[in-house]
């Protein structure tokens, strides 16, 4: 039984608070060390998602904008398990997607890039991973796009994903990018990240066997969230 | 070798555009206008209605208009699961808001008395990993001087930025709750 306390996060695998080449973390970074505490119900539990709240076209970004027309752009499904450190699967958990066109303009008030609007593609999509955790979306692939950072740095194809897992200790947001994409290593965001085989679980994978065929190309993107302990013989005189 | 987990997914900015995907409607999107998630009170909620309300400061004590905020709560019985909610701060005045109910008060895994508490956690633009803080209810005088983690907190200054005041406003309470990203003032963050 995996009813313990979760694995503590590893602060040294994620981005530090405060990166000095990705300019908005200089004033959002606290100061102060983080306070540890010991894990209490809140945090041992979370939301539950349902079928109920989704569209079937949730996860079909490639036609949920709901103009009854396609989108513009390089088709993709992106899938993968999401599984936790223990390896185990994360079931029914609910997994939320955002991205910029093919040309690189996100659908959002306050975005005004250059690049146009394709009146077929909202960029918002959402699925939840089935008993073995796995999922699966529908979409078209990202284009790259500059920001204002040092000068006009350049934002790699990245998909952004939110996670639940089964208890709000599992929260994650993060971004994911496209093998063989020569901008990642340029990226300031994407090198918050110090570790290189951390960065590396952030990059989806070309996966041309499970291709859709005369129709789009397939990646591979696994997530993993915390793991739980174990807690042997703790009110178990039976072990567990 | 010694036994290793798995490596974590590590977490990236949600960025600027973190409404597209978490509440589209904020953003500008004609889709899921239907989907209040901020509003957590239906009429058969049982419990105390009450808003939480603040905005969120960064080091230069700048307003952030960005941000994304959830909210988990237990119910009014302190169980969990509880109340789940997002937020988005206003794209101009950068308020954010909950219409909820006020949780009750629960227990540690140990047993401990908890006080009512809020956790609250913040994603925006140039946090690489989301901030995790508590809202306590100022009010709770009692039952906050025995929260094992307001305990563990230890300092009243740093306390402090973990309490909401109450007020009432046009026949509703309101508690307020500001979080400061950095510096003077700084909220409290915890590693859980």
């Amino acid at each position: 039984m995996e009813n313990g306390e979760f694995y503590r996060r590893d602060r040294a695998w994620h981005p530090p608070g405060f990166s000095l080449d990705y300019r908005s973390t200089s004033l959002r970074s606290p100061r102060r060390a983080l306070l540890s505490l010991g894990q209490s119900p809140a945090d041992l539990s979370g939301p539950v998602f349902g079928h109920g709240m989704l569209d079937p076209l949730d996860h079909d970004l490639i036609r949920n904008f709901g103009t009854g027309d396609e989108a513009i752009g390089e088709r993709i499904v992106v899938h993968g398990r999401v599984i936790d450190q223990n390896g185990r699967p994360v079931p029914n958990t609910l997994i939320e997607i955002w991205q910029a066109n093919a040309g690189g303009r996100y659908r959002h008030v306050r975005d005004g890039y250059v690049a146009a609007l394709d009146p077929n593609f909202g960029g918002c999509g959402r699925v939840l991973s089935d008993a073995e955790g796995k999922y699966a979306f529908r979409t078209i692939r990202p284009g790259p796009y500059p920001f204002r950072n040092n000068g006009s740095d350049w934002r790699p194809a990245h998909i952004h994903i939110s996670l639940f897992g089964q208890a709000f200790a599992q929260r994650l947001i993060t971004q994911f990018y496209f093998e063989g994409d020569p901008l990642i290593a340029k990226c300031p965001i994407a090198n918050t990240i110090r570790d290189r085989a951390a960065l590396d679980m952030l990059v989806a994978k070309l996966d041309l066997e499970n291709q859709g065929p005369f129709d789009h190309l397939t990646y591979r993107f696994d997530i993993v969230l915390r793991g739980r302990r174990s807690t042997f013989f703790e009110n178990r005189p039976e072990g567990n | 070798m010694p036994v290793e987990p798995l490596n974590e997914t590590p977490s990236q900015t949600a960025g600027p555009y973190v409404h597209i995907g978490t509440y589209p409607s904020s953003a500008g999107l004609n889709v899921r206008t239907q989907e209040k998630p901020n509003v957590l009170a239906a009429a058969s909620t049982k419990g105390e209605r009450i808003r939480i309300e603040g905005a969120i400061y960064d080091g230069a004590g700048s307003i952030v208009t960005d941000a994304m905020i959830e909210l988990w709560q237990a119910d009014a019985d302190g169980k969990f699961p509880g109340i789940w909610g997002r937020a988005v701060s206003d794209f101009k005045t950068g308020l954010w808001f909950f219409e909820t109910v006020k949780p009750g008060a629960t227990r540690t895994k140990a047993g401990a008395a908890e006080a009512p508490f809020a956790t609250l956690m913040v994603f925006a633009r140039g946090i690489n990993i989301h901030l995790h803080t508590r809202m306590y209810f100022a009010d709770e005088t009692a039952a906050n001087a025995a929260d094992p983690t307001l305990k563990a907190v230890a300092e009243p200054h740093l306390q402090k930025t973990l309490l909401a005041a109450r007020a009432t406003r046009d026949g509703q309470t309101v508690y307020r709750f500001d979080i400061r990203l950095q510096g003077e003032g700084e909220t409290v963050f915890f590693d859980i």
